[in-house]
């Protein structure tokens, strides 16, 4: 009880220091609307049914764009580990695109597709892609030649090794990856729609911000940190469930 | 006459480091292992005698010479050869329990005969209660004995033994070396045992092949003429302690040999 008192206690500081520091003008009110204003903020934009219009159009894409960037980064990822001609001709492609930063290619995505689903989709998909491919092929170029050898000893074969034991392996480094690219997805989702969208979180902060409604903004703002962080514990608690023979 | 289970003739195998110059493990090595032989293999570090078992493993691919198990030729694994690393080699995702079945998952029998034979062999190797246990939440010994298991209910005709109990505690490999007896004992399986002990390799085995520094050839053969069945009771002997010091002076020799001093 006293532990999660200690934990939570300088959240709650920093709340009442908000609170206070905007209701005594000490920061303007258009810098920083009082805490208390955006939570009204945000229950009237709950309650009228305008966020979750948006929530559901941003988590859609998001889902979307990680679904598709597991699938084929994992895939990929596998297939260039166990394929030294797949790795040849990837692998160069691989590494010019992992420095780029991803948010750099949102316009010209935008400038292809257009400002539906798609783009935002895509740019979310190219994001997530490097992380999860650099997280599979790891866990697989990692997997110990014991394991293998004792898969195929006992009878399994080459394609058996491959589902059986080098992908199972190969597990915590893609569920590593794909975490990293959770967290990527978020800010490429907001990002994107900040620039190309007519609706989705990022598009409704930009759009308040825009109009001078600084409590909605920061109410919009309130509902992305608090889809990512749960995104982010679901996921930890998957991570944990699924790799729970490791922690005897 | 016994018949000849084991063969390897002129096998010759050279590895080649990512970054470095080849290094030749083996050269024209030819051994002979009898049906349900207990033979070990000794010598000093780096002198071949793992890549031996992994080339009849068939996990390296063999580059020159032939090695036949019942006369057919080894070209890649299967589970006619059976094999125990040291490191264990768990499937850590797996229970003890899914991991014994792993080896049968592929063989004609229904679910019940599946988990009944690997029961019967979780027994055998005093595991009862640990079923369900995951490969972390064990011993070193106990993950040794479960690796054991794991590849006894395959029922391979030729089990490979790659310093076993190199990674346990002395009072834990002295138990787990009467164990292997025992059950040996029960299924005079044809066994090659690599090993560093030498006190580990007279205890055990029928024969024990000593092999030279780099690259990796026979040097003696020393046949162990102690009766059988044995424990631990047979190291107590006048002939043991002679075994022992034998191979022991002949495995030094080549250690000398392969880190650089004169003999």
């Amino acid at each position: 009880m006293t532990k999660v008192a200690i934990r939570y206690a300088p959240i709650g500081l920093i709340v009442i220091l908000w609170e206070l520091s905007s209701r005594t003008g000490l920061v303007s009110q258009d810098v920083l609307p009082a805490f208390s204003d955006v939570m009204v903020r945000l229950w009237q934009l709950s309650a009228d049914g305008e966020m979750l219009v948006h929530v559901s159009a941003s988590l859609f894409r998001i889902t979307c764009g990680l679904a598709l960037g597991i699938v084929v980064g994992s895939t990929l990822g596998f297939l260039l580990a166990a394929s030294i001609t797949a790795q040849r001709l990837v692998q160069p492609t691989l590494t010019f695109l992992y420095p780029l930063p991803k948010s750099a290619l949102i316009p010209v995505i935008i400038i292809w597709l257009g400002f539906g689903n798609s783009a935002q989709i895509m740019v979310i998909f190219l994001g997530s892609l490097l992380p999860i491919v650099l997280g599979a092929y790891n866990g697989a170029k990692g997997v110990e030649n014991t394991l293998i050898w004792s898969a195929r000893s006992l009878g399994a074969n080459a394609i058996e090794t491959e589902w059986h034991v080098i992908i199972r392996a190969a597990l915590p480094d893609l569920l590593a990856g794909i975490r990293v690219a959770l967290a990527l997805s978020f800010v490429l989702l907001i990002s994107s729609e900040m620039v190309g969208a007519q609706r989705g979180m990022g598009f409704l902060v930009a759009f308040l911000g825009d109009g001078g409604d600084y409590a909605g903004m920061f109410a919009g703002a309130f509902v992305i940190s608090a889809i990512g962080f749960a995104a982010d514990r679901a996921y930890l608690a998957l991570y944990h469930h699924l790799l729970r023979y490791r922690e005897a | 006459m016994t018949k000849t289970k084991i063969k390897f003739e002129n096998v010759e195998f050279t590895y080649i480091p990512p970054n470095g110059k080849p290094v030749r493990a083996l050269e024209r090595l030819s051994l002979d292992v009898s049906e349900n032989e207990f033979v070990s293999i000794v010598g000093p570090s780096g002198c071949g005698k793992s890549t031996l078992l992994y080339l009849l493993g068939g996990f390296l691919p063999l580059e020159q010479g032939e090695i036949t198990v019942d006369g057919r030729k080894v070209s890649k694994p299967g589970p006619d050869r059976g094999i125990v690393f040291q490191h264990f080699a768990l499937f850590p995702w797996k229970t003890v329990r899914q991991n014994v079945l792993y080896g049968l998952e592929r063989k004609t029998m229904d679910s019940a005969q599946r988990n009944e034979l690997a029961q019967k062999y979780i027994d055998l190797v005093k595991l009862t209660g640990f079923e369900d246990a995951w490969p972390a939440q064990l011993s070193g010994g106990m993950k040794q004995r479960v690796a054991i298991a794991r590849t006894l209910v395959t029922d391979p005709d030729v089990l490979l033994m790659d310093e076993p109990f190199g990674a346990l505690d002395a009072q834990t490999r002295g138990i787990l070396q009467e164990e292997l007896l025992a059950i040996w004992g029960l299924t005079r399986k044809t066994v090659l045992f690599v090993t560093h002990d030498v006190h580990e390799a007279v205890l055990l085995s029928d024969r024990v092949i000593v092999m030279s520094a780099r690259p990796g050839r026979i040097k003696t053969t020393v046949n162990i003429d102690l009766p059988r069945p044995r424990n631990s009771e047979v190291t107590r002997s006048q002939n043991f302690a002679g075994y022992c010091d034998e191979i022991w002076s002949l495995v030094r020799e080549e250690a000398l040999v392969a880190s650089g001093v004169k003999a």
